[in-house]
């Protein structure tokens, strides 16, 4: 559907670099990344504001590199919505359908339908600059899809928005996309948000794109170590493994030693374990099957993360666990626990 | 930081004054000699005059318009080398003498000039009224519309593309609407400027007559009085002007 081959582009001030992606008829495509990755430069070379320096963008299969925006037929979507100050809500909507010059009577009908569809009939006559956050990106997600665009681009599309809107409309998108089924390309810094709403995630960091994969692919198993602290992967740790068979590694990690599942069979290694993957008990878990790790260690901190406690352990591990199980444990500094993970959970990269 | 506001606004008062004052002791002055006044209200070639500045001025500030709107969208728009330079080029008129400015139209205009080398002599025309005019207004026009350009985000122009609008589409159903207050103050500042020049006007053309070169033969033949009563004329009613397009400007209610 929409294809990169090996697209860059020199900003002067920031440069992307050889970024490849694959995107599928109707998949909702998340890039994730910090802020300043260059994810909303990424977004207008595809919508055809820039022209790449190198490589090729296909759309349908078709060299779609050096044509102009227009003719893309490509929906985006900007952070701040930019919906036109001087139209009003109604205009804005029409504003893409006006220059297609189909019947009036279709673009009545086209315009009332979205209206309706996203909830901002009674808007209508309002100004943009009048309403709320969430209202003007559902007049922005109206006027992108009222042109039936083959794609559609999401600059952070949330990131403007209180939580509670967030929310709200994160559920909203997802309904959207079902409804439409457009392609989506949707730009984001939080990974919650690329959780819960991507069909497959791409990380981008500094320019270039670390890592492409279905959402616990990248979740579980990062590519590299940034794109682990990215994810909130917080132990990784540096080991050798010692022992190996069955697809099983024995892994030193220097203060204890784990089992993994993984096919690298030797040598130096980095090991990432999700900290909500440890489970903490005071007494040590029955039955002790072979797959399964469990070390002794004794607790520096527990901060309160709100829902969550995250407990530092002394044996270099960080885990996260629920309030309640917390307070069930009684979980407190100096406190001696059990760490339990599955050897599933263990994600192993050898060391370059 | 009361008392600071309090002596900066004293030091405002006095500016204030030193350009209200002489305009207000003229007109107070005129219309206590009112019979003269009635008398040069009453004469043709006054208004006349008045009408054919206006209408120069008007030219100028079209072509000013015409020409100025695209530069001042690229300047806006675009980083290119010497665009410096070329932004420091449409500022020049403002910075010289407009007498100089003047003879410097001369050479293009009169029988010695390049306008001779056609056959042609181009002083002493409309149309030098207009070149003057043009000349010392049209900076004001481009630097404003090249300020409203640039307060027009580019992403608006990216967005209505998305939408299927070409460049020249964008520009005209987003871009121009959004500057539109600016091209407009660009414009009447440019058409009062117009109106007012004297110096660069009177070096290429002593007729056609503009209302700055009548105050000036009248002031020289008839003298101060007669000079005064058509300065009142002239004043009020570019205040009702101003008034009118400061009323029409104002910022639209939501």
């Amino acid at each position: 559907m929409l294809e990169l081959r090996n697209v860059s582009k020199d900003f002067k001030d920031f440069k992307l670099r050889n970024i490849s992606l694959d995107v599928e008829r109707g998949e909702y495509f998340v890039i994730l990344g910090p802020t300043g990755a260059g994810k909303t430069l990424l977004l207008e070379l595809i919508a055809g504001f820039h022209i790449p320096d190198e490589g090729k963008i296909l759309i349908d299969g078709a060299d779609a590199t050096k044509l102009p925006p227009e003719r893309r037929n490509i929906g985006f979507v900007y952070q701040d919505y930019a919906l036109f100050p001087h139209l009003s809500v109604e205009e804005n909507v029409k504003f893409g359908l006006r220059l297609k010059n189909l019947p009036k009577s279709e673009i009545e009908a086209r315009v009332k339908e979205l209206m309706e569809l996203f909830g901002i009939s009674h808007l209508a006559k309002r100004r943009p600059r009048t309403l709320s956050g969430g209202e003007q990106q559902k007049v922005a997600l109206a006027r992108a899809l009222a042109v039936r665009p083959r794609i559609l681009l999401l600059d952070e599309p949330l990131s403007a928005l209180d939580v509670p809107t967030q929310n709200a409309l994160r559920v909203e998108l997802k309904k959207l996309h079902r409804h439409f089924g457009t392609t989506t390309l949707h730009v984001t810094h939080d990974r919650a948000e690329a959780l819960t709403l991507a069909d497959r995630i791409a990380v981008m960091m500094r320019g270039s794109i670390s890592q492409i994969g279905k959402p616990h692919e990248v979740f579980r198993k990062p590519a590299n170590e940034e794109v682990a602290a990215f994810v909130g992967v917080e132990n990784v740790l540096s080991g050798r493994i010692i022992g190996s068979g069955g697809g099983v590694a024995r892994i030193d990690v220097g203060s204890f030693e784990l089992l993994a599942v993984t096919p690298v069979k030797s040598g130096k290694v980095s090991v990432f374990i999700r900290p909500e993957d440890i489970v903490l008990s005071t007494a040590p878990p029955t039955p002790k099957s072979s797959a399964r790790n469990c070390i002794t260690s004794r607790i520096v901190s527990v901060t309160d993360l709100g829902a969550l406690r995250r407990v530092e352990l002394d044996c270099g591990l960080v885990a996260l666990v629920t309030e309640q199980a917390a307070e069930e444990l009684e979980l407190r500094a100096e406190k001696e626990v059990f760490a339990t993970f599955k050897a599933t959970a263990v994600h192993v990269l050898p060391k370059l | 930081m009361k008392r600071l506001l309090l002596v900066f606004s004293a030091l405002g008062a006095l500016i204030l004054a030193f350009i209200l004052l002489p305009l207000l002791n003229t007109l107070v002055s005129a219309l206590l000699d009112w019979q003269l006044l009635v008398e040069t209200a009453k004469k043709s070639a006054f208004w006349q005059i008045f009408g054919l500045t206006a209408y120069a001025a008007l030219i100028a500030t079209m072509i000013a318009a015409a020409l100025g709107t695209p530069l001042a969208y690229v300047l806006a728009r675009k980083d290119f080398f010497g665009k410096e330079f070329v932004r420091g080029v449409i500022d020049v008129p403002v910075i010289i003498p407009h007498m100089a400015a003047g003879i410097a139209l001369l050479s293009m205009l009169s029988r010695q000039g390049v306008a001779g080398v056609f056959g042609l002599q181009l002083t002493e025309t409309l149309f030098a009224v207009v070149a003057a005019m043009l000349f010392v207004s049209v900076p004001f026009y481009v630097d404003v519309a090249f300020e409203g350009f640039r307060s027009v985000d580019a992403r608006f122009e990216n967005v209505a593309r998305s939408l299927g609008a070409s460049s020249f589409e964008a520009f005209v159903k987003v871009t121009l609407p959004l500057a539109a207050r600016h091209l407009l103050a660009g414009a009447v500042l440019c058409w009062a400027r117009a109106v007012s020049e004297f110096a660069a006007i009177i070096a290429v053309a002593y007729y056609p007559m503009v209302i700055s070169t009548y105050i000036w033969e009248v002031f020289l033949s008839e003298g101060y009085r007669a000079a005064r009563s058509a300065v009142a004329l002239v004043l009020v009613i570019a205040l009702l002007i101003f008034a009118a397009l400061r009323a029409l400007m104002k910022p639209m209610p939501e």
